[in-house]
C-alpha cells in the first residue's frame, strides 16, 4: 500500500524498479519459510515457557501451579551447580581457545607463513581445525576412549614413563570428571578461532605494520596495538558464538559421565533432558530450559551492546 | 609441478632469513599441531589391533598384524550401512530444503525490503541462538501428535528450520548488496519477480548458496540431541547416536571400542578432505559478514 503513494514520481522514471523493490507481494515468498518457524520453534517455544508454570509429568494434562517451578528452581542446588559447571565449558570452549587461537593464528601468520611458506600454514592451520569437524559425541568418545579407566591409553602413557602413580580413573573420579570433559572441549574447539583469526589477519593492512617497524616497535609492541585492534570484530564473534555453544553443551556430558559422578559434570542442558526423560518432571525441565534461554538472551545483548559501545568509543577516539 | 622446479631457488632465499627464533615458533606450532592430531592416532592405531595385541604392547606401538574383526564386529552390529544411509538422507534432506527456504526468505527481505526486516531478521536469528532443549518436550508432543514420532521426517522438519534461521540471516545481507542493474535488466526483459528469483538470482548467488548447503549438511549430520530424542527406534538411528548407544555395552571389547570412534569419524573427515576449500572460506565468511 505505502508504495502506492511513494512512487507517482519514480513510476514514470523507471517502472522496472518500482516492480522490484517494496510491495506487497514479497510477503508471499515469507509465507513457507514463516509457517515452518511458527510451527517449530516460536509455538514450541511458548509452549515450553507455559509448561515451566506447570506440573506435567507426561501422561495426564499439565496442571497449572503458578510460580512454584520458579521457586523451586532457585533454591535448588543442582541447578547452580549446573550453570557453575557452565563457567567451566566457557573457560573450556571460549577462553582457552580464544588466548590459544590467537597466538598459535599470529604466529601462523607471522612466522610460519612468511618465513617457511603459505603452505606449511594451511597445512597447519587445517590440522588445528580437524577436530571441529567430527561430530562432538564422536570426539567425546575418542578422548573417552582414551581416558578409559582399565586399560585406556592415558593411564598406560603414564606407566610407560614412569608416572604410573598418577593414573586414575579420568571419567569416574569427581576430582578429575570436569576435567576430562574440558579436555574435550578444548580439543574440539581450537580450530574455529585459529581459522577466523587467521583470515582476521589476512585483512589487516600490511602498511600499518610497515610503518610500525620503521617506528622501531618490537614483535610485541605490533601485537599489542595493531593486531588486537584491527581483529577485534572478529574477536567478538568467536567469543559471542563460543560462549552460546558453551552454554549448549550436552552431547559429551551425555557420553561420557551422564552428569555424574555425583553431579560433578552435570550442565544446563543435561539437567533438563534428565529432568524430561529421567525423572519425568516435565513441568520442571521446561523451567530448567526456560532459564537457560533467557541467560543465553542475557550474555548476547550483553556483548552486542559492549560491541557497539567499544566501536563508538574508537570512532569518537579517531 | 612448476612449484617443485621454483622451490630450490626460493627456498634458499628464505632460509638465509630465517633465524632460530623462527625455527623455535615453527616447532612449538607444530608440536601443539602434533598434539592435535594425536587422539586421531592413538584411535587409528588401536582399531587395528586385536584385544590381546593391544593388552601385550601399549597404545603407541603398531598394530603386530592387521585386524579387522572390531572393525568388521562393530559394522555388522550396529549395521552401520543402514545408519549411513539414515544420515546421509536426513543431512542431505536438510541441506536442500533448508536452502531453499532461506532463499525464498531472504529474497523478500533482502530484495524485496519488505516491511519490518530488522525485526524478522532478529526473530530469524534468534531461533538458531535458542537451546534445542525448549523446543524439545512440544515438539515431542506434536510430532507424536501427527505420527511423525519416530520418523526421519521429524528431524529432517526440524533441522530445516533451524538451518533455514540461519541461513536468512546470512543471505539476507549478501542479497542486500545484490547489484540493483542486473535485477532492472530482467524486469526490462519482463521477468517477473518469481522468475528473476530463479533464472537470475540464485544462479549468480550460486556460489555462496553451495557453502551453505554444504554447512547444511555437516552441521545437520554433526547433531546429536534432537535424533537421539526423536528417533528411539534402532532402524531409524544416525550415525553419532547409533555409535553413542552402544558405548555402555559391555560385549565391546577394547579395540572394538576404538574401531566404533574410528568409524564415527571417517565419513566426516572424507567429507572434510571433498569440501576443504569451500569450508574455510565459509567459516570466514561467517564471521566478517
Amino acid at each position: 500500500m505505502t508504495t502506492l503513494e511513494q512512487t507517482p514520481a519514480t513510476r514514470v522514471a523507471s517502472p522496472a524498479r518500482r516492480s522490484l523493490t517494496g510491495g506487497a507481494s514479497y510477503w508471499w515468498y515469507l509465507i513457507p519459510g514463516f509457517t515452518l518457524l511458527a510451527v517449530v520453534i516460536i509455538i514450541p517455544l511458548f509452549w515450553n515457557i507455559y509448561l515451566s508454570f506447570t506440573d506435567y509429568r507426561g501422561v495426564v494434562a499439565p496442571e497449572w501451579t503458578g510460580l512454584s517451578n520458579w521457586i523451586r528452581l532457585f533454591g535448588d542446588e543442582r541447578f547452580w551447580l549446573s550453570f557453575r559447571n557452565s563457567i567451566a565449558m566457557i573457560i573450556a570452549m571460549v577462553i582457552v581457545p580464544t588466548l590459544l587461537g590467537l597466538v598459535i593464528a599470529a604466529a601462523l601468520f607471522d612466522v610460519v607463513a612468511r618465513k617457511f611458506g603459505p603452505k606449511v600454514a594451511s597445512f597447519l592451520r587445517a590440522t588445528y581445525y580437524l577436530p571441529q569437524i567430527i561430530p562432538a559425541v564422536v570426539a567425546a568418545i575418542v578422548i573417552g576412549w582414551i581416558h578409559r579407566p582399565e586399560n585406556g591409553a592415558l593411564n598406560e602413557l603414564l606407566e610407560m614413563v614412569g608416572l604410573g602413580v598418577l593414573a586414575n580413573n579420568w571419567l569416574g573420579d569427581p576430582n578429575t570428571a570436569l576435567f576430562s570433559i574440558m579436555a574435550v572441549l578444548i580439543w574440539v574447539q581450537i580450530g574455529y578461532p585459529v581459522v577466523i583469526f587467521m583470515a582476521a589477519l589476512e585483512r589487516v593492512d600490511p602498511e600499518l605494520y610497515e610503518a610500525a617497524e620503521v617506528d622501531g616497535a618490537g614483535w610485541f609492541r605490533r601485537f599489542y596495538a595493531i593486531t588486537l585492534p584491527q581483529i577485534r570484530p572478529e574477536t567478538f564473534v568467536v567469543a559471542l558464538t563460543c560462549t552460546i555453544a558453551a552454554l549448549k553443551v550436552f552431547a559429551p556430558v551425555y557420553a561420557l559421565t551422564g552428569g555424574g559422578p555425583n553431579n560433578a559434570t552435570i550442565v544446563p542442558s543435561y539437567y533438563t533432558y534428565s529432568q524430561f526423560f529421567q525423572s519425568q518432571q516435565v513441568g520442571y525441565g521446561a523451567t530448567i530450559a526456560t532459564a537457560l534461554t533467557v541467560v543465553i538472551l542475557a550474555v548476547s545483548i550483553i556483548f552486542i551492546l559492549a560491541q557497539s559501545r567499544v566501536e563508538r568509543a574508537d570512532q569518537e577516539g579517531r | 609441478m612448476t612449484d617443485i622446479t621454483k622451490t630450490p631457488r626460493t627456498k634458499m632465499r628464505r632460509s638465509s632469513k630465517r633465524s632460530i627464533g623462527n625455527w623455535i615458533v615453527l616447532t612449538v606450532i607444530a608440536l601443539a599441531a602434533a598434539a592435535v592430531v594425536f587422539p586421531f592416532i592413538i584411535i587409528l592405531l588401536n582399531s587395528f589391533k586385536s584385544p590381546a595385541d593391544y593388552a601385550s604392547g601399549n597404545p603407541l606401538t603398531l598394530p603386530s598384524s592387521l585386524y579387522f574383526d572390531g572393525i568388521v564386529n562393530f559394522w555388522n552390529r550396529v549395521n552401520f550401512p543402514e545408519k549411513l544411509w539414515n544420515s546421509f538422507f536426513i543431512s542431505g534432506m536438510v541441506a536442500v530444503l533448508a536452502v531453499i527456504i532461506s532463499v525464498l526468505n531472504a529474497y523478500a527481505i533482502g530484495i524485496g525490503r519488505v516491511k519490518g526486516r530488522i525485526s524478522l531478521i532478529l526473530i530469524f536469528l534468534l531461533a538458531n541462538m535458542l537451546p534445542q532443549e525448549v523446543l524439545l518436550y512440544p515438539l515431542y508432543s506434536i510430532f507424536r501428535a501427527i505420527g511423525l514420532y519416530d520418523n526421519v521426517w521429524s528431524v529432517i522438519i526440524t533441522f530445516t528450520v533451524i538451518q533455514s534461521a540461519f541461513g536468512t540471516y546470512l543471505l539476507a545481507s549478501v542479497f542486500g548488496t545484490f547489484p540493483k542493474e542486473v535485477l532492472e535488466a530482467a524486469a526490462l526483459d519482463g521477468a517477473g519477480r518469481w522468475r528473476t528469483l530463479w533464472s537470475v538470482v540464485v544462479p549468480i548467488s550460486w556460489p555462496t548458496l553451495g557453502v551453505l548447503m554444504v554447512f547444511f549438511f555437516i552441521w545437520t549430520w554433526n547433531e546429536f540431541l534432537i535424533p537421539l530424542t526423536f528417533l528411539i527406534s534402532n532402524s531409524n538411528q544416525t550415525v553419532p547416536v547409533a555409535i553413542t548407544a552402544l558405548q555402555g555395552d559391555r560385549l565391546m571389547d577394547v579395540t572394538t571400542m576404538s574401531a566404533s570412534a574410528l568409524l564415527g569419524m571417517i565419513p566426516t573427515l572424507i567429507f572434510f578432505l571433498i569440501f576443504q576449500r569451500t569450508l574455510t572460506r565459509g567459516i570466514t565468511a561467517g564471521a566478517v559478514k
